[in-house]
């Protein structure tokens, strides 16, 4: 895979990222004209098609595009597939996720697409050794987190 | 599982995406942004230093900003310093920030190699992960040096954890593809292939694109993996659903692991172990045989990963074409597809199908469904379907449905989506031509398609169709007639007007005969349409006129009259007005027999690639036109370039006129002769271009291609849309080095790619050939140098055989061309004196010794080329010995292993007969024949 691109129904990019080294305003152009072509399709039309020398494959959940970019060669369903996967995994994590959520946590959308897909191709497919490592890292997260209250905690009660 | 609070952690984070959220307008929003770095400069810049926390927030900001479309120059030091950070989350961002924002130069990268080496030495497994993937999302070639060394350690060591494993294994792939000659392959590579065989299933699906990607570069070195793939893929095809626990999805086992395995399958050829073979055999039919049961679930995900891995195993089975029942088969079930409720299955079963079309095997098959996808392209919505359904049409077309399929691509082109109509233009005229029985049914098609989309229709086309009536006289006649009647129409396209302008011009006589279409019809009708007309086209028809004079006097004083008119020799044009002036002067100047001899009838065009096939690869994929135009110049300065066909000079030139030079002929002709000049600077080149793009292995093309370099040693021995050879060499005496360069035209790499020298058995032993293979990856746009040390034992005549097979696309190529090592290459020039010259002459009177060939001159008889094809042929050219100072005389010594062979040459030409004599003495006779043969190809 190419790239990924998460946009909104307006075009508002939520989401990228780059398996191939491109400038950055070549990107700028792609995500440009790709999030052109796509929203102007109609909902009945299938899921794939040819730009420039590659292959797109799309889907829409609600009020977001997922959007990929393969290689000639690569296989367009399973590509679809990992779409819903990464659709699953967001959805497990934020519990029915949401445009919002994506756009709050931004961050966390991109870890849970790292340990998903690395270097453009699927890493790890199975849903619970994803969010296992996931859970692990906000595990570390909220013990830091406590210190960080307490500490500022602390603060307060100096100011008195 | 934690709810939604993963944004609490940093409140005002969230706090400042809900203000640019609530922005009313654009400016709003920048005036937010620029408020917000303001701020965070000043933090950064403060004398206070700042906790950990209060650097990821502001570097979490800087990131949402840049991820909204704006700029950002600072906070890269504040990221790196986060990379050192205790803290699990403040180094994620900093990783984060990193990832996404880095640009390879400053002094950066080595603050940021050296976290990274931190954490990779942790042993800490969380921080090795984040270590990872940031190599594998920077991937530079800084990273590249810095860790291509470590990261294959990491990956092959026994006590490395297993999600470890996983991100070593891409994050090795993500180094290879942008470095691959700083990946150094050794003892891991084995090791590597056998985590094809690991317990962990995850493991194993990151390991397999590593694997895959590494054997298309490497196929020797991980051949193992063949076997070792089947056997695995075999295991997930026969599980029961359940038996893959978390890697089943949705009823079905590893999806995503059985199509990365079918990936790296396609690296191969089949396996020759009949065992291995016959239990992928077994893997295939099964997932044939699964995809005729009944769904286990009705949701889409069911559907999808099952045809998921159905279609690469069907991309396997292409790729192999090696079984006939297997390819039927997949057939059968793609023409179930074609009609499926689900547009996605429907549009890859048209894709996958145009491969299929291509087999043999399975080609008749696929023709079955031509009806189905007929209608496709009748029904279909989505136009991206309807573009698939042309492909499939063009690739299942042979001699038994052309005439069906043209007529459905034509009448589908009134409607077609402009966006393809261009496209469509070139597939019909390109099948028209390709499976014309009747040339007749050939000028309609291509006149219907000017009809119908005149403005589609390209240069490439109508010049087609000139040149194949042009080269055809049994169509002449009826071209004629049915332009004429098309011209009629009160509206017809310009296209048409040209088309009709130069068929009339040339074959206008043909339909003479008829009164409804006598002389000054045709004229009328044609010269109806001149004001409507381009300048181009205008010019086009000027050039007609004229050659109207010649072929009817009797409109000779209309035609006059016309280009006398100010309206053609004031003209604001000067193209036109140079027509015009030249034209009504050679109509007055010239006697009949010299117009006549000018405006001859074009002589056919040399046959060669279709302009048009050209144009359509042209389209798929864009070629590296720089080179191509060098070698082209290359060829037209080089004197030993052999052939330079220019059908429409030669008879102007050679005709001594008086008026000649007062009518600057030596310009004027090449206009009436070729289509305009204006109108067509491609057409020229494309005309005029020698024949060396054949597109067949050992075309006629390629034939004379051999015999260009007998001459030379250095210039293009090959082109396809896909593929250059170019060739630079070098002989002394008896040894030679060979330099061939294989240039990918397209944009896509080339796989498998194997260039093998080839030399029959007899030749084996005369001739030493030796070198290296070479990558097996050829890339879009690049060019692969391949060496190849010539020895010559002994005499030799034939030549070997250079085989280049690759993978480009879904599709095998093989191609082979004749390497042009001859004889004469191992000539050392020799300088005697006549008396030494004739002495040596009488001596090799034996009539063994003497060869002698007359043959009748292919070119144009020019002394100064004749002599640098000696001098190229290898001999020394000897000035002043033969008393006929037309004469050519050569001496050299051929130089074997064994032996060396003196050799003698006398060549006489005689102009009038346009014909040469050509004698070679040597003191044997297989080398007096094989140079005779080969100098006399070149005259």
């Amino acid at each position: 895979m190419q790239f990924m691109l998460l946009f909104s129904r307006q075009g508002k990019l939520r989401l990228q990222k780059w398996y191939v080294p491109l400038s950055d305003k070549e990107k700028k152009k792609i995500t440009r004209e790709l999030v052109q072509t796509v929203l102007a399709r109609k909902p009945k039309m299938c899921s794939f098609l040819e730009w420039r020398d590659l292959k797109i494959v799309y889907k829409r959940y609600a009020s977001l595009y997922f959007c990929c970019a393969i290689e000639d060669q690569d296989n367009e369903l399973i590509t679809l597939e990992i779409i819903h996967r990464y659709v699953e995994l967001l959805d497990k994590y934020f519990g029915s996720v949401c445009e919002l959520d994506i756009i709050f946590n931004f961050e966390k959308a991109y870890f849970i697409l790292d340990e998903f897909l690395l270097g453009g191709e699927v890493q790890e497919t199975s849903k619970k050794n994803v969010l296992k490592a996931i859970e692990q890292a906000d595990l570390l997260q909220e013990k830091t987190e406590n210190m960080y209250h307490s500490k500022s905690f602390i603060g307060c009660k100096k100011a008195y | 599982m934690p709810a939604v609070s993963k944004g609490d952690g940093m409140r005002g984070l969230a706090v400042f995406i809900s203000d640019i959220r609530n922005c009313k307008s654009k400016e709003a929003e920048i005036k937010r942004i620029n408020k917000e770095l303001a701020n965070i400069r000043s933090k950064f810049k403060g004398d206070k230093a700042l906790d950990g926390y209060s650097k990821k927030k502001y570097v979490c900001k800087l990131l949402f900003i840049f991820l909204l479309g704006h700029d950002i120059d600072f906070g890269h030091m504040e990221a790196v310093n986060l990379l050192s950070s205790n803290r699990y989350t403040e180094k994620q961002i900093g990783y984060l920030f990193i990832s996404v924002l880095v640009n390879s130069n400053s002094e950066l990268i080595r603050l940021i190699n050296n976290a990274i080496k931190n954490d990779l030495a942790s042993r800490n497994p969380t921080f090795m992960g984040l270590a990872l993937h940031c190599i594998a999302n920077v991937g530079s070639r800084e990273m590249a040096e810095a860790f291509a060394g470590e990261v294959p350690k990491i990956l092959v060591a026994g006590d490395t954890m297993d999600s470890v494993k996983q991100s070593a294994a891409l994050c090795l792939l993500r180094l290879y593809r942008t470095s691959p000659d700083l990946v150094p392959m050794g003892d891991w590579t084995s090791r590597v292939v056998h985590l094809l065989n690991d317990q962990h299933l995850g493991v194993v699906t990151a390991a397999t694109s590593l694997i895959t990607t590494l054997a298309q570069k490497n196929p020797e070195e991980f051949k193992t993996s063949v076997s070792l793939a089947v056997s695995r893929l075999s295991r997930i095809v026969t599980s029961a659903s359940t038996d893959l626990q978390d890697y089943t999805y949705y009823f079905v086992p590893a999806p995503w692991l059985s199509v990365k395995l079918l990936r790296l399958l396609q690296c191969y050829p089949p396996p020759e172990d009949p065992a291995v073979r016959g239990r992928l055999t077994e893997c295939l039919e099964t997932i044939l045989n699964k995809a005729q049961e009944p769904p286990k679930s009705k949701k889409v995900q069911h559907s999808n990963a099952k045809n998921a891995v159905l279609f690469e195993a069907i991309s396997l089975i292409i790729h192999h074409d090696s079984e006939p029942n297997l390819l039927v088969r997949a057939c059968n079930q793609l023409g179930q597809f074609l009609q499926h409720r689900e547009t996605n299955l429907r549009y890859l079963a048209l894709e996958s199908m145009c491969t299929l079309a291509s087999s043999e095997f399975s080609h008749e098959a696929v023709k079955t469904h031509i009806d189905t996808v007929i209608n496709a392209l009748k029904t279909e919505r989505d136009v991206s379907v309807r573009q698939r359904a042309v492909d499939l049409l063009y690739a299942m077309c042979d001699r038994s449905n052309a005439q069906q399929i043209v007529a459905e691509m034509l009448s589908y082109l009134e409607t077609a989506d402009y966006s393809i109509r261009e496209e469509i233009v070139l597939k019909v005229a390109i099948l028209a031509e390709k499976y014309a029985v009747d040339y007749a049914w050939y000028v309609d098609t291509i006149l219907n398609l000017i009809r119908i989309a005149g403005d589609y229709v390209s240069e490439e086309v109508w010049y087609r169709v000139i040149q194949i009536v042009i080269n055809r006289d049994d169509v002449q006649g009826y071209a004629a007639k049915t332009v004429f009647e098309a011209l009629q129409a009160p509206a017809c396209h310009e296209n048409l007007v040209k088309v009709g302008g130069y068929i009339l011009g040339e074959f206008g006589n043909l339909i003479a005969g008829d009164p409804r279409s006598s002389p000054l019809v045709q004229f009328n009708l044609l010269h109806s349409k001149f004001h409507l007309c381009s300048v181009p086209t205008r010019a086009l028809l000027l050039s007609t006129y004229i050659k109207f004079v010649n072929l009817f006097p009797e409109v000779k004083t209309t035609i006059q009259d016309v280009l006398r008119s100010d309206s053609q020799l004031k003209n604001a044009d000067v193209e036109l007005q140079q027509r015009a002036v030249e034209y009504l002067r050679l109509s007055t100047v010239a006697s009949t027999d010299i117009l006549a001899t000018v405006l001859e009838e074009m002589p056919p065009f040399p046959e060669r690639e279709s302009s048009i096939l050209a144009k359509l690869k042209k389209k798929k994929g864009p070629s590296t036109v720089t080179d191509l135009e060098d070698t082209k110049r290359e060829r037209s300065v080089d004197v030993n370039g052999g052939p330079e066909p220019a059908p429409a000079s030669t008879s102007a030139a050679s005709t001594p006129s008086p008026s000649a030079d007062l009518l600057g002929l030596g310009a004027a002709p090449a206009a009436p002769a070729g289509p305009p000049p204006s109108s067509g600077g491609g057409l020229l080149v494309d005309v005029f271009s020698d024949s060396a793009s054949a597109v067949a292995p050992l075309a006629p093309g390629s034939e004379d291609n051999f015999a260009r370099f007998v001459c030379k040693n250095n210039g293009v021995l090959f082109e396809n849309q896909l593929l250059q050879i170019g060739l630079k060499s070098e002989f002394r005496q008896n040894l030679g080095r060979m330099f061939i360069f294989y240039g990918n035209k397209t944009s896509t790499q080339f796989l498998n790619f194997t260039p093998t020298l080839i030399c029959p058995d007899d030749l084996q032993s005369r001739l030493n050939l030796q070198t290296k293979p070479v990558d097996p990856t050829v890339d879009g746009g690049a060019q692969v140098q391949q060496v190849v040390n010539i020895e010559c034992v002994s005499d030799f005549t034939e030549a070997p055989v250079l085989n280049i097979q690759f993978r480009y696309g879904g599709t095998f190529q093989n191609v082979s061309v004749q390497l042009p090592i001859t004889l004469n290459k191992f000539f050392q020039p020799t300088e005697m004196s006549s008396q030494d010259f004739f002495q040596r002459w009488k001596q090799l009177s034996n009539p063994q010794q003497e060869v002698q060939n007359i043959f009748k001159a292919k070119h144009p008889m020019d002394t100064e080329i004749t002599k640098a094809k000696i001098i190229g042929f290898g001999s020394a050219l000897l000035e002043e010995v033969d008393p006929n100072p037309a004469n050519f005389v050569g001496a050299g010594i051929i130089h074997t292993k064994t032996t060396q062979i003196g050799c003698l040459l006398r060549l006489e030409p005689n102009l009038q007969a346009q014909m040469y004599r050509l004698t070679l003495r040597t003191s044997k006779e297989t080398v007096s024949q094989r140079l005779c043969e080969l100098l006399s190809q070149q005259f």
